[in-house]
């Protein structure tokens, strides 16, 4: 199964095993990963999954749609060029060992 | 201390969690009638229901925020009866004290009782259940009929078309959404759907159903006499508040459990939020139910800042989206279907929106593809900035610059 890391805002890292196809948001949500809240379910409505992807993996994400990226625009934490929502990013092979920041706030 | 919260919904969770993590430090017991891990709605009548392998549930919070929060789930029972003078819940299985008590129950769908309505084959859509049975249907469902052109309705049938059946909806109204959408968009809504291939009949409502030769439901015959081939229905006529619980323990409630602008009842260590209170609504002035996971949310944050000793009144900003096919629909404030309206974007490409004013002021936004907009009303409108109609009738205006100039609050 593919790996993700979270990192929070002080440091400390949570690696988790995810089933191929399972979004970054959910995956957070499922575990209990504080500090991605996901409240409007995945559908780019709500940018309480905001993300920073290390540029490493910038390369396999998917390319951002025109929602997402208006989204991004006013997510509470400050928008970054490796800014996502994690629940338009569903992992897979070639993502696998990815390691995300968590921003500050979410709300 | 102990804090009992009645109902494992998105409210329910939301208040344990603020409760907890803003440093409550008594027992926290969440009650919830519904079997599993509490999961989120929203998905069901979108994502759940497209074609292929239904996706897992999406959980409110995974297992282990339980454990490490220390809340309670008491998942499976039910809450059957409250005495305010002990301060006690009964349980399906046991019972429990309380110092604060707070209703999360949430909200039921309205059944029709039309003749032919207990048939086999028609459904609703509340539970993950039913979204069980929905996803189950749906791939050898051919001829579909839908009762209700509300926000459920038009989620169901653009799954619908994705799983390449004919769809048909009946709504009494003139407009799909018309409690919740200005007219201006309530239009526009019905030829997009129409446009995607949905028969949507409006000024038609059900008469009744009637069985097909396997028993079960074969058609459904509207208030004009009309009748549609259906092996599938779905209503999605509303819902009614669950507050009998409330009401048998003495307490008001008129659609929904009352509250103050607190979020308590007449009884200060009872409280209501998200789909089963009625509160009294900063925005728009008058008392009111709202559906929706903001409202469930943004209450529960309150309630449980209520309970640890504060006082101040619920202001939140009312938002709430919904999906529908190739449409996604935002809205900001609460929109009256005689408010003032101003059409900024492009209806034609289906991204827009509809800026309402009363009073010459700005209160609600409707978007449609334009999350930018959407976003930028949230903000000002949050703020209480009072853009005019005229402002936003200059060349060039935008909600997003007007957002991110300096915001002047007209109301504190
Ligand atoms: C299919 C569907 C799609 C939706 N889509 C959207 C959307 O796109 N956007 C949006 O903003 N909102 C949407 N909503 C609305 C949103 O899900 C609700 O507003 C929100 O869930 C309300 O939260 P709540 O906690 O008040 O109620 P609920 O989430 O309904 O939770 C209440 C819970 O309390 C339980 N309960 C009731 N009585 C008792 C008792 N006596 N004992 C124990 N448990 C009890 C109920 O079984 C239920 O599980 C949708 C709703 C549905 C059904
Ligand atoms: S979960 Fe709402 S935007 Fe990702």
């Amino acid at each position: 199964m593919p790996t993700v890391t979270y990192t929070q805002p002080n440091g400390t890292q949570q690696t988790l095993q995810v089933e191929e196809g399972t979004t970054l948001m959910r995956a957070a949500v499922s575990n209990g990963i504080d500090g991605i809240i996901g409240e409007c379910g995945g559908q780019a409505m709500c940018a309480t999954c905001h993300v920073y992807v290390r540029p490493q993996y910038a390369q396999a994400l998917p390319e951002i749609s025109d929602d997402e990226d208006e989204m991004l625009d006013c997510a509470t934490a400050e928008r970054m060029d490796s800014s996502r929502l994690g629940c338009q990013i569903k992992i897979d092979a070639e993502l696998s060992g990815i390691v995300v920041d968590i921003p500050a706030g979410q709300l | 201390m102990s804090v009992v919260i009645i109902g494992g919904g998105q409210a329910g969770l939301q208040v344990a969690d603020t409760l907890r993590t803003e440093g409550y430090g008594g027992e926290i017991h969440v009650i919830a009638e519904e079997s599993g891990l509490p999961y989120q709605r929203p998905p069901l009548s979108k994502d759940y229901l497209a074609p292929g392998r239904a996706p897992a549930p999406l959980p409110l919070r995974g297992a282990s925020f339980f454990v490490d929060k220390n809340i309670t789930l008491h998942e499976g029972a039910q809450a059957l009866a409250i005495d305010r003078a002990e301060r006690k819940v009964r349980l399906t299985d046991g019972s429990l004290g309380y110092d604060h008590l707070v209703f999360a129950t949430g909200a039921r769908n309205r059944v029709l009782n039309c003749p032919g309505a207990s048939l086999a084959g028609i459904h609703g859509l509340k539970t993950l259940t039913d979204a069980e049975a929905l996803h189950t249907a749906l791939p050898t469902a051919r001829n579909i009929v839908i009762i209700g052109a509300g926000f459920i309705g038009l989620e169901f049938a653009a799954a619908a078309l994705a799983h390449g059946c004919d769809v048909t909806v009946l709504e009494f109204a003139p407009r799909p959404m018309g409690r919740a959408l200005t007219p201006v968009m309530g239009e526009w809504f019905a030829a997009a759907h129409r446009s995607q291939g949905v028969d949507l009949r409006l000024g038609e409502g059900i008469d009744r159903f009637e069985p097909g030769a396997d028993g079960r439901v074969g058609a459904a015959v509207s208030t004009t006499g009309a009748s549609y081939p259906a092996d599938l229905v779905l209503v999605g006529i509303g819902v009614q508040p669950n507050d009998t619980l409330a009401s048998d323990a003495g307490l008001e409630t008129s659609n929904g459990v009352v509250v103050d602008e607190t979020l308590r009842t007449a009884d200060p260590a009872v409280l209501a939020i998200g789909d089963c209170a009625s509160f009294p609504s900063a925005h728009a002035q008058v008392r009111l139910r709202l559906e929706s996971v903001q409202n469930a949310t943004d209450q529960a944050r309150h309630a449980a800042r209520t309970v640890l000793g504060a006082n101040h009144p619920y202001t939140e900003l009312p938002w709430f989206w919904s999906t529908q096919g190739p449409y996604r629909l935002q809205m900001a404030g609460l929109a009256r279907p005689d408010d003032d309206t101003l059409v900024l974007g492009d209806q034609a490409a289906a991204k827009f929106s509809v800026l309402c004013f009363r009073d010459g002021v700005l209160t609600a936004v409707e978007s449609v593809n334009a999350p930018a907009d959407h976003m930028a009303a949230r903000k000002l409108l949050a703020a209480g900035t009072g853009i005019t109609r005229d402002q936003a009738e200059t060349e060039g205006f935008t909600l997003k610059a007007a957002a991110s100039t300096p915001l002047v609050p007209v109301v504190a």
